[in-house]
């Protein structure tokens, strides 16, 4: 008998005892009642030692601190009026080494959670490949107000589960010397969130 | 299928060597590791209580969480068939593995056909469970840890003592010392600062990460409606393993399923504030199968039983399986508090350690585990899936082997116990004889204890004090009032 076919009937085996069906009681929250999420975003993410800037003004000058800068092939324009450094768009792809030479990655997300200070990036647009956000040691990361949700169970259903997806909470940290958090490890060192839209 | 198969037990690193009063012993004795381990246990229960405290709807997280894995254990059979048909349909292969060696074997295989003599690896229980280092080792193959505190642990040639933070035991000067004797690239200047540290570490495994050619990971989560995994982490550590190398090949244990993707809006929220009391990780990855031009081209999945089978097949402890390894039950259990992880001897250490473990091996193979625990209850209170841990290792401690001499006492105790008149009289018996020695004891050390007692009952007090009777019992000073 294969190894598949031994498992699935030991398992099956294992439930002789025929256990009643399970009702799952939903009764969380699921939709956030805050009054202000875009504020709630922000203290979190501040929580989390991110950096938060307010309105696509505030770009040109982040940006023009950075020497060289990774993006997906699909950013907006806009995001990069008047930069002036050497620009690296992700087509053809980046190696792990040449990334690893940037200073900084800017990208756009999918969702950004208010409730936890999340920010989730699903490969949609203007946030290309994981390894994008990963290797660079600074990250700027747009968010658009109409992409922040209250709680995880609204970010849930606006996402691709088929898509990989990368969920980010502040900067790379560790808390495994004495419990102290230490940002910084293998990832970005630095993450910026430039809020853009209405009510930013 | 045609011939039912029995559920077997597992292999691996979850059996203590020593019986845990033995193993204990030196843990007890050593005040630094114990100072490290107060410290580090307060700090986590304080951080965990303030994140938990600031959600309205926690009680209805975790009853949701609890009903979702009962589901999960009724329908294991079907949802692992739908988990496989959907991840394969991805472009992931799933393999399964009956136990700890012929998960090894697969690993092994996968690594070798992909021309690797080197892996990194994502922290992962799973792994620590089935001894994949030494298998691949022994295979000729190098397996590099790259979580801080694995690091630590694999560098000091040591196992890890807590599920969540494997290097807890270690202070900042002893983790220095690692560093300058076993990592040669290490800064001769390297001060004892954790930023320093991990700022060591990160150098270290740079160049790793970005020349890696085979990653192996564990899972947090399998979500059988879409064939996603799932790993929650905070270094990017994780990040890196999963989606730089060309190989990816990831071990889950059977019970890590979840029905739907929708599933995970639950355990997001139940795992990082139990585990680090965080309200959220840094990192969360997920996967499903392989994605053109990002990430692992050849993605492979392990289905491990190991013993969980078995577990399954008891009703009561069945619901051992529903531990999503958060560790919130060591960090407020008195006894891992004092004695540490490695006292327990399998990866599994704590109160989840104490009834999964005998489970896992059989409870003749773990005999010593279910009787680490007060039974306070306390690990109950924490655990986000709401396991009722006293009850199953109430449960296992009646499975367990027990020696002639206990059972007779119990049994005239039991005859002692049923009839008032007989206890009553067992108890003025039991004041006149010790009263004496009571007073004596009293006078000599302050308390009304022995320490040591003549053979057979010798065994007995090897782990603890014996109380003697009271002067007189509640009822006689109530009688004179």
């Amino acid at each position: 008998m294969s190894a598949r076919d031994e498992i699935l009937a030991r398992l099956r085996t294992a439930l002789a005892d025929s256990p009643p069906p399970v009702q799952v009681p939903r009764r969380y929250r699921r939709v956030d009642d805050r009054a202000d999420l875009i504020a709630a975003l922000v203290d979190r993410l501040e929580d989390y030692r991110a950096v938060v800037h307010t309105g696509i003004d505030a770009l040109p000058r982040l940006l023009s601190g950075i020497d060289r800068l990774a993006v997906p092939t699909d950013v907006p324009a806009d995001w990069l009026a008047g930069y002036a450094g050497e620009l690296h768009r992700d087509a053809p792809p980046l190696s792990p080494a040449a990334l690893d030479d940037l200073d900084a990655v800017l990208t756009g997300c999918a969702v950004a959670v208010a409730d936890t200070g999340t920010i989730i990036l699903d490969a949609g647009p203007a946030q290309g490949r994981r390894a994008l956000t990963l290797v660079p040691d600074r990250h700027i990361c747009v968010v658009r107000t109409d992409q922040v949700v209250g709680l995880l169970p609204e970010a849930l259903t606006r996402l691709d589960p088929r898509a990989p997806q990368t969920w980010i909470s502040g900067p790379s940290a560790t808390s495994d010397i004495e419990l102290n958090r230490v940002e910084g490890v293998h990832g970005p060192r630095r993450l910026e969130v430039v809020l853009i839209g209405s009510g930013a | 299928m045609s011939h039912p198969v029995a559920p077997a037990t597992g292999s691996g690193r979850i059996r203590t060597p020593l019986p845990f009063p033995t193993a204990a012993k030196p843990a007890v004795a050593d005040t630094q590791l114990r100072a490290n381990l107060h410290r580090a246990t307060r700090t986590i229960r304080a951080k965990r209580a303030r994140v938990v405290d600031e959600v309205p709807d926690w009680e209805a997280l975790r009853d949701a969480g609890s009903a979702i894995k009962a589901d999960v254990q009724r329908r294991l059979p079907e949802l692992l068939e739908q988990f496989e048909a959907s991840a394969t349909a991805a472009g992931a292969t799933v393999h399964w593995a009956r136990d700890a060696a012929e998960a090894c074997r697969i690993v092994v295989a996968l690594t070798r056909a992909a021309g690797a003599d080197e892996v990194v690896k994502v922290k992962s229980m799973a792994t620590q469970e089935i001894e994949l280092n030494e298998a691949l080792e022994a295979a000729g193959i190098a397996a590099y840890e790259t979580d801080l505190a694995e690091l630590i642990v694999q560098l000091g040639d040591d196992t890890p003592s807590h599920i969540l933070v494997p290097a807890i035991h270690y202070n900042r000067a002893q983790i220095r010392e690692i560093f300058q004797r076993r990592m040669a690239d290490a800064p001769a200047d390297l001060s004892d600062e954790p930023a320093a540290l991990a700022e060591a570490a990160r150098a270290h495994l740079r160049r790793r990460f970005l020349s890696a050619r085979v990653a192996v990971s564990g899972a947090n989560f399998a979500v059988a409606d879409t064939g996603t995994l799932v790993v929650v982490e905070s270094e990017g550590n994780g990040r890196m393993c999963l989606t730089l190398p060309e190989t990816l090949i990831s071990v889950v244990g059977v019970e890590k399923l979840l029905p739907t993707f929708t599933d995970l809006e639950v355990f997001l929220q139940l795992l990082p504030r139990s585990s680090t009391g965080e309200r959220m990780n840094p990192y969360t990855s997920m996967w499903t199968g392989v994605t053109p031009g990002d990430g692992p081209q050849d993605v492979h999945i392990v289905l491990v039983d190991n013993g969980r089978s078995a577990v399954l097949a008891d009703p009561v402890g069945r619901p051992a399986l529903s531990c999503i390894r958060c560790s919130a039950c060591l960090n407020v259990c008195p006894v891992y508090e004092r004695a540490g992880g490695h006292a327990y001897g399998s990866v599994y250490p704590g109160p989840i350690g104490a009834i999964l473990s005998p489970q896992l091996t059989g409870v003749a193979d773990n005999a010593s585990l279910p009787y680490a625990s007060t039974l306070c209850g306390a690990c109950y209170d924490v655990c986000p899936v709401k396991i009722n841990i006293p009850e199953i290792l109430v449960h296992l401690r009646q499975q367990a082997p027990h020696p002639p001499a206990e059972r007779a006492a119990m049994r005239v105790l039991a005859w002692v116990m049923r009839s008032p008149r007989r206890w009553a009289a067992a108890l003025r018996l039991a004041r006149t004889g010790a009263g004496p020695l009571g007073a004596y004891r009293e006078r000599r050390t302050g308390a009304r204890t022995l320490r040591r007692l003549p053979w057979p009952a010798s065994a007995w007090t090897r782990s603890r004090d014996l109380p003697l009777p009271a002067p007189q019992t509640f009822r006689e000073w109530w009688g004179k009032q």
